[in-house]
C-alpha cells in the first residue's frame, strides 16, 4: 500500500512535470528536500534523546506503574472480558502509558505482548476477539500527552512557541479516543444482536 | 482566542519534567545515569528515521514541485470549502492512518511551506500528534500473533481516525482562529 503511494507520487510528479514544463523545479526539489530530511532528523535527535532519557527515569522510579494503577478501574470497564489480574491487563496498560508519553518504540513490543495474552484469553483462535478490537481502537486514537516529534519539527522551523499545540492535541486525541470506544461498543452490540458473539 | 490554553500548553512540559525528576530523586533512582542510558535510544531512533524521511520527503516535494499536488488540491477545493476543511491538509489526512513516517514527512513539509505558526502548520501538527497509524498497528500487532480474521477492527480504527481528524480541525480553529 505504502509502496504504491510512494511510487505513485514520483510517477505522477515527474509525468506532470513533463507536461507542465516544471522539470527544473522537480530537479531542484529532489536534492533540496533530501538534504532537508537529513537536517530534520538531526534536529529530532536532540529532543528524542532528552525525552527518552527522562522517560527512562519515569520508568525506573516506578512513576509509570503508579499511573497504571490509577487507571485500573477504568480499564475494568473498558475490557470486561479481561480478568483484572490477568497479565493481559498489565501489558495493555503499559502499552497505553508508553503511547501516552510518546515512547513509540517501547509501545510496540508491549502491544504485541498484550495481543498474545488476549489471544490466549480467546482460546488461541486466529479470529479477532472483542477485547482485541477495543485495544486497537484505543491504540489508533493514541492518547498522546506530549507529541515529541511534532514539537521537534516546529522547533526546527523556528516556531514562536513550539509547544502551543500540546493542549489542542490532547483535546483532539481525547475526542477521538472517546469516539473510538463508542464506535467499538456500537459494533460489538451489533455483532451481539446478529448472534456472532 | 483562548489564550490560557496556550499558556497551559507551555507550562505543561516543564512541570511534567519537574515531577519526573523530583519523583525519581525521591525514589533514589540514579537520575543522571538513567537519563544517559535512556537517551542513547534517541540517537539510534533518529538515525533510523533518516531513510524513511528522505524517501518520503523527496517523493512529496517532487509531487508538489511539479504542480501535481496543487492541481489535485484545486480540483477538490469547492467540495472541501463547503466542509470548512483546508484542502492543503487533505493528503495528510489520507496518509496518516496508512504510514506514520509518510505522514511525518507530509507534516514537516506543510510546516516548512506554510510556517509552523500558520493555521495549516498548526493543524498538521495537531493531526500528526493526535492520531496513530492504524494500518501499522493492525499489521504489526495482529501479524505478530497470527490473527487472520480481523472482523470489525479496521473499520473501528479508521472511524476513530476520522473522528480525530475532524476534532483536530475543530479544536485548532477554536483555539487559534482561522489565520
Amino acid at each position: 500500500m505504502v509502496n504504491y503511494i510512494w511510487v505513485g507520487m514520483f510517477v505522477i510528479g515527474i509525468v506532470f512535470g513533463m507536461i507542465n514544463g516544471t522539470m527544473d523545479q522537480v530537479n531542484e526539489a529532489l536534492f533540496v528536500s533530501a538534504k532537508e530530511a537529513v537536517t530534520l532528523c538531526l534536529g529530532l535527535m536532540s529532543i528524542l534523546v532528552f525525552w527518552l532519557g527522562l522517560m527512562k527515569i519515569a520508568e525506573e522510579s516506578g512513576l509509570l506503574d503508579k499511573l497504571s494503577n490509577l487507571f485500573k478501574p477504568f480499564m475494568r470497564w473498558l475490557f470486561p472480558e479481561v480478568p483484572a489480574n490477568h497479565p493481559a491487563m498489565g501489558y495493555i496498560l503499559s502499552n497505553m502509558m508508553a503511547n501516552t508519553f510518546g515512547l513509540g518504540n517501547a509501545a510496540t513490543p508491549l502491544g504485541i505482548k498484550a495481543m498474545e495474552q488476549l489471544k490466549k484469553l480467546n482460546g488461541g483462535k486466529t479470529t479477532v476477539s472483542r477485547s482485541m478490537v477495543t485495544f486497537l481502537a484505543i491504540n489508533t486514537s493514541s492518547v498522546t500527552l506530549i507529541p515529541t516529534t511534532v514539537i521537534a519539527i516546529r522547533m526546527n522551523y523556528d516556531s514562536h512557541s513550539p509547544t502551543d499545540i500540546v493542549f489542542p492535541t490532547i483535546i483532539a486525541t481525547a475526542i477521538s479516543a472517546v469516539g473510538g470506544i463508542a464506535i467499538d461498543r456500537y459494533f460489538y452490540y451489533r455483532r451481539k444482536r446478529s448472534g456472532r458473539e | 482566542m483562548l489564550h490560557w490554553m496556550t499558556t497551559i500548553s507551555i507550562w505543561m512540559i516543564p512541570i511534567l519534567i519537574l515531577c519526573i525528576l523530583l519523583y525519581g530523586t525521591l525514589k533514589r533512582v540514579p537520575t543522571y545515569e538513567t537519563f544517559v542510558e535512556g537517551g542513547k535510544e534517541g540517537i539510534s531512533m533518529s538515525f533510523s528515521l533518516i531513510p524513511f524521511l528522505v524517501g518520503m520527503l523527496v517523493a512529496i516535494s517532487v509531487f508538489r514541485a511539479s504542480g501535481a499536488l496543487d492541481f489535485i488540491v484545486q480540483s477538490l477545493n469547492p467540495l472541501l470549502s463547503l466542509l470548512h476543511f483546508p484542502s492543503e491538509v487533505l493528503p495528510l489526512a489520507i496518509i496518516r492512518p496508512i504510514s506514520g513516517t509518510a505522514a511525518l514527512g507530509i507534516t514537516s513539509d506543510l510546516i516548512s511551506v506554510y510556517g509552523p505558526d500558520s493555521f495549516i502548520g498548526r493543524l498538521a501538527a495537531t493531526i500528526q500528534g493526535s492520531t496513530d497509524t492504524t494500518f501499522y498497528v493492525l499489521t504489526v500487532y495482529f501479524g505478530a500473533v497470527g490473527i487472520k480474521k480481523m472482523g470489525d477492527a479496521l473499520k473501528v480504527g479508521l472511524l476513530a481516525d476520522l473522528i480525530g481528524i475532524i476534532a483536530a480541525v475543530v479544536v485548532v480553529t477554536l483555539v487559534f482562529g482561522m489565520n
